[in-house]
């Protein structure tokens, strides 16, 4: 059966590149691959092109599904699609998994070409700066020299931001949602915590845990479980687990038994299973470095002066991890350039994760922005 | 939340003259965003619209306006001294807590600001009032008990309180409907323009 307003299967595809990046650590990578995977048609001026860029554990799909056995489909599918308020009738949306990736892209566990043997530990650090280069050389090679918008939320919604002020005539619109303009100390701290319980598990081996056919599971969902405490509000937490627990009298013991237990336990196991722990811990030095400010809240200002780009930055009130005050630093910092944006603060009340979430008021608000971009064009 | 209202729009005109050519106009409580669509084909505006309410939010979004969510009542942190030519507080005054703070935090971001508001001394207010009950009227559209409105003001008060808070009036323009009102404005005006300055 046809879904309604679905992109239907899709299939990645592989972006050779074959000239070198030098990276922000300083090392440099002689080619790399990146996978992505494409909905709707670019148009003739090539200017309906839109890059969505994903978050901590998220990748290149974005939408429909790869068969029609498959059970879950792209990651932001309630978002993009035709009809949709990202509309693929009238848009060429682009997903990418970032390079350090472990979804198809040159990543830890791929094999350096130099030695012939699995990167592992040896795979350098990568940042946001860096996703933004590779992902302007993937855009090249597809032929498309300006982007209509650049979407993303958390780590995405970075990206977006970066990409306004690294290639500032490249992109026309960048919509931001539930992102900062760096990390607070706690978020830090949270991404420290997440890193040390994967490094510190003995199926790590520091990192070349590949060679020796070992998964670092338990640190994996450890960090996993401390993530979706955090993307959760307290409230949601309360109305979805509340104190409600699997049998009517306590067992006094260990065993899971708590409703929140067994949600943590299942996340932590499915995430263990699917997600690569070299690239985990990556992607929260990404976050960790990502600082177009450099420390100081005031050179926001500075940091926008090239941009040129219109803004719609979204917050949501119960995120505590990126919550509304962090997006209204980016505001401050758009306005005092006089730059063009319009900011939302949802009431969503769960969390940070409220970004993914289908809800009217927020989806309104992409697809009447989208509606602008588009009329711009 | 401000009612959003398709008739009364007569007042743009007077803010329209009062606002210079591409100026840079924020405007508090923007609501459906009309009043800087209009300024922007007008005087080539660059616009800016504050709105606290999500569905005048989205309505303005649509209208092409770029509009920042937020509560007026917190000030306007984020707003950087003399940053706008011009800041409109259109038909919003008598719906907030702190007038003291806000009138100062417009005085602190724009170099003139622009004040409206339906006059609470208007003669169909004062008949109702004396007839016993809370006026009900095109602008004042609530009842007593639904009504966002808790500082409304009549002209008079509102120049003692420009007297007395280092406020300057440049500009006055009083009307009813469409029609500028010179006979006892008190009594006869419904709406209320004022253009101010720092004293």
């Amino acid at each position: 059966m046809e879904e309604k307003n679905s992109v239907g299967i899709v299939k990645p595809s592989i972006f050779k590149c074959s000239s070198p990046i030098k990276l922000a650590c300083g090392k440099t990578l002689d080619s790399y691959e990146l996978i992505y995977e494409t909905y709707g048609k670019l148009n003739k001026k090539k200017n309906n092109a839109i890059l969505v860029c994903h978050a901590l554990s998220g990748n290149h799909h974005l939408a429909g599904r790869y068969s029609t056995k498959d059970k879950h489909p792209g990651w932001w599918d309630n978002l993009i699609g035709p009809g949709k308020p990202l509309d693929t009738r009238k848009f060429f949306v682009i997903g990418v998994n970032n390079l350090g990736g472990s979804h198809g892209s040159t990543g830890p566990k791929s094999i350096n070409p130099k030695t012939k043997k699995v990167w592992g530990s040896k795979f350098p650090i990568v940042t946001v700066k860096d996703w933004v280069e590779t992902q302007k050389t993937l855009l090249s090679d597809l032929g498309i020299d300006r982007l209509a918008a650049v979407v993303g939320g958390s780590l995405g919604g970075m990206q977006s931001l970066q990409w306004s002020i690294q290639y500032p005539d490249k992109i026309d619109h960048s919509i931001i949602i539930a992102a900062a303009p760096n990390l607070t100390a706690q978020n830090i701290a949270f991404n420290e915590v997440a890193r040390q319980s994967i490094i510190t598990d003995p199926d790590f081996s520091n990192g070349d845990y590949y060679q020796e056919n070992k998964i670092p599971k338990r640190g994996l969902r450890i960090a996993r479980m401390l993530g979706h405490i955090t993307y959760l509000s307290n409230d949601v937490m309360g109305t979805k687990f509340g104190r409600k627990t699997k049998k009517k009298d306590y067992q006094y013991n260990f065993n899971t038994e708590f409703d929140i237990e067994s949600y943590l336990n299942y996340q932590g196991d499915k995430f263990a299973n699917e997600f690569d722990a070299n690239t985990y811990i990556r992607m929260t030095k990404a976050l960790d470095y990502f600082d177009p400010a450099k420390g100081n809240p005031e050179n926001l200002s500075r940091v926008f002066k090239n941009a040129k780009a219109d803004f719609l930055v979204i917050s949501f009130a119960s995120d505590w991890r990126f919550s509304p005050d962090r997006s209204k630093e980016i505001v401050k910092g758009l306005l005092d350039n006089s730059l063009k944006v319009s900011y939302a603060e949802l009431s969503a009340v769960s969390g940070h994760d409220a970004f993914l979430m289908n809800d009217d008021h927020y989806h309104g608000i992409i697809r009447s922005y989208c509606k602008k971009i588009y009329a711009q064009l | 939340m401000k009612k959003i209202s398709q008739t009364n729009r007569y007042d743009f005109n007077v803010i329209e003259n009062w606002v210079r050519p591409n100026a840079k106009v924020l405007d508090l409580g923007c609501g459906d965003g009309l009043l800087l669509n209009h300024l922007k084909n007008k005087k080539n505006i660059v616009g800016f619209g504050i709105e606290k309410d999500k569905d005048n939010w989205l309505v303005s979004l649509k209208n092409g306006v770029d509009v920042i969510q937020m509560d007026l009542e917190s000030g306007l942190a984020g707003f950087e001294d003399n940053s706008f030519d011009t800041v409109i507080l259109s038909r919003t005054i008598q719906s907030m807590h702190n007038i003291q703070s806000i009138i100062s935090e417009m005085q602190r971001v724009g170099q003139e600001i622009i004040v409206t508001f339906p006059n609470f001394g208007y003669w169909r207010n004062r008949l109702q009032i004396i007839k016993g009950g809370m006026p009900v009227s095109k602008e004042l559209p609530y009842s007593w008990f639904n009504t966002p409105n808790i500082h409304l003001c009549t002209i008079s008060d509102f120049d003692n309180f420009c007297a007395t808070h280092k406020v300057a009036v440049i500009e006055k323009h009083i009307m009813t409907d469409q029609k500028a009102v010179n006979f006892y404005p008190n009594l006869f005006g419904a709406l209320a323009l004022y253009k101010l300055v720092k004293k």
